[in-house]
Order: structure tokens, then C-alpha cells, then sequence
């Protein structure tokens, strides 16, 4: 359903500082999959996501959503099939805006909403539905500001944000890293919820390598701008530590200099 | 006494609509728009131009689409050509002040003597006598704030608060910002155009320089009006902040221009005090906190 086709990005190309961060990228997403991604930091991870989701354009390739030429298309436009949260907690909802407000605007992507209309009884209604799902008591809160909710909290209700409208693909750049470890869990596990609840397409950038392994159905290992391992479904099983480290070696041609920047808990 | 009052009150709810635009490009985007100075002499010019050819309420309106086309060019400038906010308001009002000596027909003021205008035809209907202009101003001001207000609670109204509160939210909401501000931008430019529109008639004349300082006023009312509600800040407590904190304003400007404790001429530089002891208040408080606590720690 995505098709990324051989999509290259440069940072301040002609200069000292130029940064290749994508090289010839090539990756071909089915439907409902669930994929994690992992790599070191400046493997072009968060790039990927940039380029996805249209936050700048590429300098080569192209990007393919369910048939649709995507590669020129601003990222706004783009919003409206591709969700997602980032690790940040506060990146993704208006602090000063309530909890219903910011789930008004998320469900503007339906494109039912009339622009001169208000929030109705009915909209109301539906928002309250929906936060009951977190089951963080956030339904009885609708009224306030959002600011005031801890990180967890804004976490789950920027995923209901990107989800209330089920998109065609979403990118979870680290979701949790930034959570305690108990608000971490809750997060991850609603997200697996959602996933599975509309078969949504997936794909979740992780440090956590055995969270990567057991998460999703196939797992993607990045390096200096390309895909180096891409293990699906049989193989991520059976395979062992040693086995990943090894491929993961030889994909890079290059010794890493710490196991740990792929192997942190 | 009576006069006073009067005339306090009458200027009070006028020069809220300049803080009511303010309000929404400076608190609601978070833009600093300094487009409002030539945006109000603009307003000023074209209804008082349009009023001295026996056409006053074509005046007004045709102010009211002109100060938003002066907001739409400041939107344009830095939402499709990349010049960052406050440049882009500047850049528009130095290009205004030739646009309003042209609509002003080259000359730096008219004088309205003996044409009619909103306020000789209201006040000749015999509604409230002496108070006919403060009658018809209030009525104006208060359904534009009550405008706004339900504005800011559509679907559009929405977007605009969140394009001020996080842009990349409303991206990922698949809203274009480059719209939602060009549209806060030129609401919030009608008001101004608006508001010179009418003091322009209602004082019978317009002036080329009589905006200088309008968007500091403007700032300072805002900002006093925001220090004496305070409390939970709700859209609505914010819009009547607005009007109050012009009132309390027209009052400290009578009672200095009365009782003379102060020169007159001193104005503009207590009103530029008060917006930037207003604005550094926080700063100040924390660095004195700081500095205090620091003290007793050293002992």
C-alpha cells in the first residue's frame, strides 16, 4: 500500500555540513503490517518519517500511497491518511486549548465538519466514547486545557487524535521513549489496541531491540540512510541476538563501535 | 463631569476594536501584526474620503473590506514569501502610508464640516440625544466582540487558536496554516480598518499621522484589561478584558488630560512604559525571586 521507491535526501547540500540522510532508500509496505524500525542515531530513521509524511520533499524518488503519486503533495494534505505521534508528548496536541477542542480539530481530517459549525451535542457524545477507550478518567475532563495533563496523558490522547479518523498509515517515531515506564506500557499497549481494532498499517521507530523483535510482523534495521535487514515475520523468531548482530554488521560494512546504541533496554 | 464620562466611555468602546484585532493577532496567532498604525489611518482615510462625497455608510464598509485587504497583503508576505511576521507588518504599513495620502486624494487631512456622516444621520433619528454617539459605537463594538466570540468556537475559529498554539498540530489535522493565519490576519485587520473608520466620522476628519502609536495603545489596553480580569483565562473573559482594559485607559488618559498632573505630551511615553513594564512583568518577577532567594542562600 506504501511504496517508497529509491528516495535520497541531502542537508545543506554544497556545503561542508552536507549530511546524506536517505541514500537510494527502496521499501514496499503491505497492507495491515506492523513494522518496526531500528537503528543507531543518524541512520535516517526520523528521516524517513520526514519523508513520508511530507514534512520536506525528497531529492529523488518517489513515494507511492495506495496507487496515489504522493512525493509533491504538501504535508498537510498528506494528514489526512498519515498519522503520527512523535516523542515529544507535547508536539502533538494545542496546550492551551481544551481536550474536546483538540479532539474537534483532529476530526476535522473526516472532512464532514462545515467550517462555520460548532461542536454539537452529537460531537460531544462521540469524543466522550472515544476517551473512555484510554480509560484514564480523561472523559470526565472534556473541558480542560490540555496543558494541564501529564505526559502519559498526552500521549494517549494525541494517539486518539491521529487515530479518531482511522488513517491509512501510521508512523509512531518513538512514542514512548519520553514516558515513566508504566505510562510507557499503557501507550504501547492502546496502540496495539487501535492497530488492531481497524487494521491500521504501522510503522514504529524503537531503540528497544527485543520491544522491536516481539512488536509488529517484520522489523526493519537502519544504517547511514538505507535499509540494511529486513526481517519478516519466520525469521524474527527464530533468529538470535548474536545472528542480528552479526547481519546487522555485514549490512554496514562496518564494525559498530558500540553494540549498545542497538541494544539499549 | 457628564462630558467626560461620556466622551471616556465613547472612546472607551471605539478603541477596543483595535485591541479586540489585537487580541487576535497578538494573542490568538501569536503574531505581532504591525499593520494595524497604517491599517487604522487606512480605515480612517477611505470613510472619511467616501463620507465627504455624501457617501458615508459606503465609507465604513468599503473601510472595513480595505483593512483587510491590507492584512491579507501582510498574510501574503510572510505565509507565501517567506518574510518573517513582524517585517512583513512593517514592510505593508510603509506602503500604506502612500495608499492612504492617495485615498486621502494627496492631501495629509480632511475636514468633515457640515457632511453628514454615521453619526449626524443616527443621532438625528432623536435616539438618545447626547449620547447618540456613544449609543451607536457600543452597539458596534459589542456585536463585533460577540462575533468574534462565536467565530473563535466554529471549526474555523478553532483552527485559527491552534495555528497559535501549535502549528504542527494543526498540519497534522490536514489544515493548511498558511490559511488559517491569512484568515486571522484579515478579520482581525477589518476591525482596525474598522475602528478608523469610525472615529475618522464620528471626529469629522482624518489625519495621515493619526495611527502613530495606535498598536501600543492597543497593546497596553490589552494588556491592562488582561491584568484586572484575571483568573481562568476563557475566550469570552479575554474579550471583555478587551473592552475593560480600553476603558480603564480612556479614564487614566482623561484624568491625566484634566488635571494636568502630567503634560500631555508625556502620553505616548506612559503608554510605552506600560506595555513594556506589562510585558517584562513576568521576567521581572522571576528574576527578583531568583535573586532574593539567592541572597539568603549566600549569607
Amino acid at each position: 500500500m506504501l511504496k517508497i521507491e529509491n528516495i535520497s535526501k541531502s542537508f545543506n547540500p554544497g556545503t561542508v555540513n552536507e549530511t546524506k540522510a536517505l541514500r537510494g532508500l527502496n521499501l514496499n509496505v503491505n497492507d495491515g503490517d506492523f513494522i518496526t524500525i531500528l537503528g543507531s542515531n543518524g541512520a535516517g530513521k526520523s528521516t524517513l518519517f520526514n519523508a513520508i509524511s511530507g514534512n520536506f520533499f525528497v531529492d529523488e524518488g518517489r513515494i507511492i500511497l495506495d496507487d496515489q503519486n504522493i512525493t509533491f503533495m504538501p504535508d498537510y494534505k498528506r494528514a489526512k491518511w498519515i498519522g503520527r505521534l512523535f516523542q515529544d508528548p507535547l508536539k502533538g496536541t494545542a496546550p492551551h486549548m481544551t481536550i474536546e477542542e483538540n479532539l474537534a480539530l483532529a476530526y476535522l481530517r473526516a472532512g464532514q465538519s462545515k467550517t462555520f459549525s460548532r461542536i454539537s451535542k452529537k460531537d460531544e457524545e462521540f469524543f466522550c466514547e472515544k476517551l473512555k477507550m484510554l480509560d484514564m478518567g480523561l472523559e470526565d475532563r472534556m473541558h480542560t486545557q490540555v496543558g494541564t495533563l501529564s505526559g502519559g496523558q498526552r500521549q494517549a490522547l494525541t494517539l486518539l487524535m491521529a487515530t479518531i479518523v482511522p488513517p491509512k498509515i501510521l508512523l509512531l517515531d518513538e512514542h514512548t521513549a519520553a514516558l515513566d515506564p508504566q505510562a510507557a506500557d499503557k501507550v504501547l499497549s492502546l496502540t496495539k489496541k487501535i492497530v488492531e481494532e481497524n487494521h491500521t498499517t504501522c510503522l514504529m521507530i524503537t531503540h528497544n531491540i527485543h520491544q522491536g523483535l516481539q512488536t509488529g510482523n517484520r522489523s526493519l534495521f537502519m544504517a547511514d540512510g538505507n535499509i540494511i535487514l529486513d526481517l519478516q515475520e519466520e525469521e524474527r523468531k527464530t533468529i538470535t541476538m548474536e545472528e542480528v548482530l552479526e547481519k546487522f554488521k555485514a549490512g554496514a560494512h562496518k564494525d559498530l563501535d558500540n553494540d549498545r546504541i542497538l541494544l539499549s533496554e | 463631569m457628564a462630558y467626560i464620562l461620556q466622551t471616556t466611555l465613547t472612546l472607551g468602546f471605539v478603541y477596543a476594536l483595535v485591541a479586540l484585532a489585537l487580541f487576535i493577532s497578538y494573542r490568538i496567532l501569536d503574531i505581532a501584526d504591525l499593520t494595524t498604525d497604517g491599517c487604522y489611518v487606512l480605515g480612517m482615510a477611505v470613510s472619511v474620503a467616501f463620507a465627504y462625497q455624501g457617501h458615508p455608510f459606503l465609507g465604513i464598509f468599503l473601510a472595513i473590506i480595505s483593512g483587510g485587504l491590507a492584512g491579507f497583503v501582510t498574510a501574503f508576505l510572510q505565509t507565501r514569501l517567506g518574510v518573517p511576521s513582524i517585517l512583513a507588518g512593517i514592510v505593508t504599513n510603509t506602503g500604506l502610508y502612500t495608499v492612504n495620502l492617495m485615498a486621502m486624494g494627496w492631501t495629509s487631512n480632511i475636514a468633515l464640516l457640515k457632511k453628514e456622516t454615521l453619526f449626524t444621520l443616527f443621532h438625528n433619528l432623536g435616539i438618545g440625544g447626547n449620547w447618540s454617539d456613544f449609543i451607536l459605537v457600543s452597539c458596534i463594538t459589542l456585536l463585533s466582540m460577540l462575533f468574534v466570540r462565536w467565530f473563535l468556537s466554529t471549526r474555523l475559529g478553532l483552527s485559527i487558536r491552534a495555528t497559535g498554539d501549535n502549528r504542527d498540530m494543526v498540519r497534522a489535522s490536514s489544515i493548511n496554516p498558511r490559511f488559517t493565519i491569512t484568515v486571522g490576519l484579515v478579520l482581525a485587520n477589518c476591525f482596525t480598518g474598522l475602528c478608523g473608520a469610525l472615529v475618522g466620522q464620528m471626529q469629522k476628519s482624518a489625519d495621515i499621522n493619526a495611527g502613530t502609536g495606535i498598536v501600543v495603545i492597543g497593546l497596553a489596553c490589552l494588556i491592562i484589561g488582561e491584568t484586572i480580569i484575571n483568573g481562568k483565562k476563557t475566550i469570552t473573559r479575554n474579550i471583555v478584558a478587551v473592552l475593560i482594559g480600553n476603558i480603564v485607559y480612556r479614564f487614566i488618559y482623561a484624568i491625566i488630560l484634566q488635571t494636568r498632573i502630567l503634560p500631555i505630551d508625556f502620553l505616548k511615553l506612559i503608554t510605552a512604559l506600560i506595555v513594556a513594564l506589562a510585558i517584562a512583568a513576568p521576567t521581572i518577577k522571576e528574576n527578583a525571586q531568583l535573586y532574593n532567594r539567592a541572597r539568603k542562600e549566600m549569607k
